[in-house]
Parts: structure tokens; C-alpha cells; sequence
């Protein structure tokens, strides 16, 4: 890989260890993928942010860097809780010391605390064809896919480093001729409302690469399709026919093609149960689905024994105050910074449904608490609460 | 035999394999403070062969996690690297190959890893 005398004194140490070793990190990287260079970036998303997912041992390692700054606009991923809610996310004092002290690492380091996984909405939104550098599988999935940036699926790590040195090497989704189609997926019925998150957990499981798909749907469908993709598989790029911006130009004739019926599905929906949590936003709740959910529960009553969570960004909380306050009004909770995921709320609750294919996949593992967890669309699970 | 591969991490280690034949999802399931992996086994000590890494971003602290707790394997087989995995062995200091054809390891083979091959005893 060609570097710049600049880039090597960088590697050498010139401007300390830490950065020494991010510009490592990068140039492995590069190596590895056999980019010729490394390309500048507009800006990085980071993930592992969550006390609960990187624990002590990520805690350590943020420490470590200590005095580092990141030199592009840098948003981050939801913490563990959102700090109004604290009880509801039983969340302890130890357990928001070690959170705060999370933050504070990334903070220092330059990093604008968002705390959302949809920063693509209002707080960082790249252009077609920019170049970034993002963490967080389900943004970059929908930077790639529904905007037409470039990124690759970066790790937590990766994405930090690339923020501390402005660059990414060129290599991957990067590189126009790797963002064609390397699958056709034909789906043999047609879609409902549910399907989208259940046929993204299928075709993540099938699908090493970048399938194109035949069907429709609007802009929050394919989110929870790809964020469900991402989560199941290593999938970092998906085309719809006549709605993403490559589509066009995407397929060659050296496609795989995948039959995807309906029976496919039935694994990932889970049987019916009687829910103790409906879990809406993951990914982060968009504007319009704030306010379909507001409008919906306008002047309903909640349902006793059953809880209805909706997660999204500060922002869009912000811009969509009368649907929050609607929703706050008919019992549900409306919180940011944090999601079903990144939270508690898998430890406390054991019989979920949500609309996300991405939360199911994470809250039934042991790991995350191990509930049973349905999959519905959002119309359903919202019913399921309203008296 | 002697399978080649590609250098993610340098180490020479020998050690007893764990396979897993489906890809893993670095973060959820793996349980570092056990040393565990959901579905395959334990991996502490062990020589940890998997296809691929899937899932979440934030995996990389996960294995950085396995090196935290001690609960690391000696080294890790992967058919194809992606960045999760890339960036998690090189902070994680796990000996790392990847570009294996892991189709010819079995569960319990005894192998040693070094400079990118991968002896099969």
C-alpha cells in the first residue's frame, strides 16, 4: 500500500503511540484488503458505546487513548440508558458512573455525543458518493444502500480510528465496481407490513454479499430490512429495484439467485405470546414513524400489563414534540440516547414484541437476557397495547 | 497438512481446535467473561476456527474483552476476515489467520499456527 511520508511519521510514532497504532490499525486494514491508499473521509459514526455491550474490557481499552482528538465530524451510538429514565432501565449507580465515565472518553476525544444509531436524519447526513467512515452495522447499511455514500461496515475500532486520522483505505464499498449485485433474490409471495425485518434476517443468513431485491416498500421498511440483514449477516450494501440510487447499474450477469417463500420467514416471526414490552425503534425511530404511532394511540387508552417503549434520537425527539407528547400521553415511554438493545430492558422483560428483526436476533440470546421475542409490524403490536 | 493463509496478527501457537461451521456473531454470541461461545464451546486456550464474523460493529471490544478476562483463545482461523475481526485481533493481540480453507479443519485437530499457515498434526 502507497503512503504518504506524512501518513508513515504517523505510523512511526511521530505524533505519539496512539495515534501510532490507529494509523496501524488502518494500514492492516488496508493491507489485508489490498487498498492501494488510504482516501480522506467526511465523517465517522462510532459504535460501542454502550456500557452493557463493551463492559469493563471496552472501558479499558477507551482509556487507553486518552488525549487523542478525532479530526472529522464524529457522531456516537446510543448508551445504555436514557438519564431520564433511569428507574425504568434499572440502572444503578456503579452502572451510570461506568457509562458516564464511557461518554466522557469520547467526549474528550472530540466526538459529538448523539447517541443514536440513525444519525443519518438530521445529525450527520453524508451525500451520495461521499466518502465515510462509519460503525454501527444498520447506518451503514443505510448510508450505503439508501443514500449512496461509501462506506465499509467498519468495527467499533476501525470507525475510531478512522476519526482520529481523518482516513479510511480504499478498498470495498469504496471502490464503485465492489458496490454492484452479487445475488438476486427473488420473493415468491408478496410482501406485508412484518415481512421486511424477517426477510432481511433471511437473506443476511443466505447472502455473503450484495443482493438486489425485486420488491416494494417505503424508506422504513428497508431500514428495518437492512438493519435485520446487517444484524444476521455481514451484509454492508443491498439493492431495490427502482428505489435505491445504484440500483441501474448493479446487476451483471454473474448473479447468484436466491428463492426466498414464504415458509423461509416463519423461524425468525416467533409464536405468538401474550407481550410484557412492545419495542419500537430499533433502528431509532424516523419522524414518520413517530408520527404514525402518535396518531394511532391519538385518544387510545393503554392496555394494563403491558409496556410500550419507542427509542429514537434526541433530534428527531426535538422536531416531533406534539407526536412525543401524544404518545407520552397515552402511557407509552418516549426515550432517547439509548434502545431495547443497549439498555436493560432485555434483562427485565422476557416476552418482547417489536417490529425490529435487528432487536429480535440480539434479545433472544443469552447474552441479552434471552427473551422470547415476536416479530410483528408496527400496526399489530401497537393494537396489542390499546385497550 | 499445511494449509495457507494470510497473516491478520502474527503469533506461533499450537494448540487443539474449536470450530464453529457457522458464521458468528462476534457480539452476542460470544461470552467473554466465560471464554464461551454460544453454540460451539469453550474457546479459552483453545485454537478458535470459525467461518466469518457477523453481526454488530462493536464485536472488535469483544474479543478485546476475551483478551481482558483471559478467557483468549491461542489463535484464532477465520475463512475471510472483516473488519470486526481485523481490528479486534490486532488490539486483542490474537494471533489471526485468515483466507483458510477451514472446510479441511475438524473439531478437536490438533494444529499449529505460524506466519500465516496453518499445520494440521
Amino acid at each position: 500500500m502507497y503512503l504518504t511520508k506524512e501518513e508513515e511519521k504517523i505510523m512511526d510514532g511521530e505524533q505519539g503511540e496512539q495515534y501510532g497504532k490507529m494509523m496501524r490499525i488502518l494500514v492492516k486494514m488496508g493491507e489485508i484488503f489490498k487498498a492501494e491508499r488510504l482516501i480522506p473521509i467526511v465523517s465517522a459514526q462510532i459504535s460501542g458505546v454502550s456500557y452493557r455491550t463493551i463492559g469493563d474490557a471496552g472501558l479499558h481499552f477507551l482509556k487507553s487513548l486518552r488525549g487523542v482528538k478525532v479530526s472529522v465530524p464524529a457522531t456516537l451510538n446510543p448508551i445504555a440508558f436514557d438519564s431520564e429514565h433511569l428507574k425504568d432501565l434499572k440502572v444503578d449507580k456503579e452502572f451510570y458512573g461506568k457509562q458516564m465515565e464511557i461518554l466522557n472518553a469520547y467526549t474528550d476525544m472530540g466526538i459529538k455525543p448523539t447517541m443514536t444509531c440513525t444519525p443519518y436524519y438530521f445529525d450527520n447526513v453524508p451525500k451520495f458518493g461521499e466518502h465515510i467512515a462509519w460503525a454501527e452495522s444498520s447506518a451503514v447499511i443505510y448510508a450505503n444502500s439508501i443514500i449512496g455514500a461509501r462506506t465499509n461496515r467498519e468495527g467499533s475500532v476501525s470507525a475510531l480510528a478512522s476519526a482520529i486520522i481523518g482516513k479510511t483505505p480504499e478498498y470495498g464499498m469504496h471502490v464503485d465496481e465492489n458496490r454492484k449485485a452479487t445475488h438476486l433474490i427473488d420473493v415468491n409471495f408478496e410482501m406485508g407490513p412484518e415481512d421486511y425485518p424477517l426477510l432481511g434476517l433471511h437473506v443476511g443468513k443466505e447472502v455473503n454479499g450484495i443482493p438486489y431485491l425485486r420488491i416494494i416498500g417505503n424508506v422504513d421498511d428497508f431500514k428495518l430490512m437492512g438493519a435485520a440483514m446487517a444484524a444476521s449477516g455481514s451484509i454492508s450494501m443491498y439493492h431495490v429495484e427502482n428505489f435505491t440510487p445504484e440500483f441501474r447499474h448493479a446487476l451483471g450477469d454473474n448473479v447468484e439467485r436466491i428463492i426466498v417463500e414464504r415458509g423461509d420467514l416463519e423461524k425468525y416471526r416467533g409464536e405468538e405470546i401474550e407481550v410484557e414490552l412492545v419495542a419500537i425503534g430499533c433502528p431509532h425511530v424516523s419522524s414518520s414513524e413517530l408520527r404514525k404511532i402518535a396518531e394511532f394511540l391519538k385518544g387510545k387508552k393503554k392496555k394494563k400489563g403491558v409496556e410500550l417503549w419507542i427509542f429514537g434520537a434526541r433530534s428527531t425527539i426535538e422536531k416531533n414534540e406534539d407526536a412525543v407528547k401524544i404518545i407520552n400521553d397515552f402511557g407509552g415511554k418516549v426515550m432517547r440516547d439509548t434502545c431495547v438493545v443497549v439498555s436493560n430492558a432485555g434483562k427485565i422483560y422476557h416476552r418482547i414484541g417489536t417490529n425490529s428483526g435487528k432487536a429480535a436476533l440480539y434479545l433472544r440470546k443469552e447474552r441479552f437476557g434471552g427473551a422470547e421475542v415476536i416479530v410483528r409490524d408496527l400496526f399489530t403490536l401497537l393494537r396489542s397495547v390499546v385497550e | 497438512m499445511i494449509l495457507e493463509g494470510r497473516v491478520i496478527y502474527p503469533g506461533n501457537v499450537e494448540g487443539e481446535v474449536v470450530k464453529c461451521n457457522s458464521p458468528v456473531v462476534i457480539l452476542g454470541d460470544i461470552i467473554p467473561e466465560k471464554g464461551i461461545v454460544e453454540g460451539c464451546g469453550e474457546i479459552r486456550d483453545k485454537i478458535f476456527v470459525f467461518p466469518r464474523g457477523a453481526g454488530s460493529t462493536v464485536g472488535s471490544y469483544t474479543l478485546y474483552a476475551l483478551k481482558y478476562y483471559g478467557t483468549a483463545p491461542k489463535a484464532m482461523i477465520v475463512q475471510e476476515a472483516e473488519p470486526i475481526v481485523v481490528a479486534g485481533a490486532i488490539i486483542a493481540e490474537i494471533p489471526t489467520v485468515d483466507g483458510v480453507d477451514i472446510e479441511k479443519i475438524r473439531e478437536g485437530d490438533k494444529v499449529i499456527v505460524r506466519d500465516g499457515k496453518v499445520e494440521i498434526l
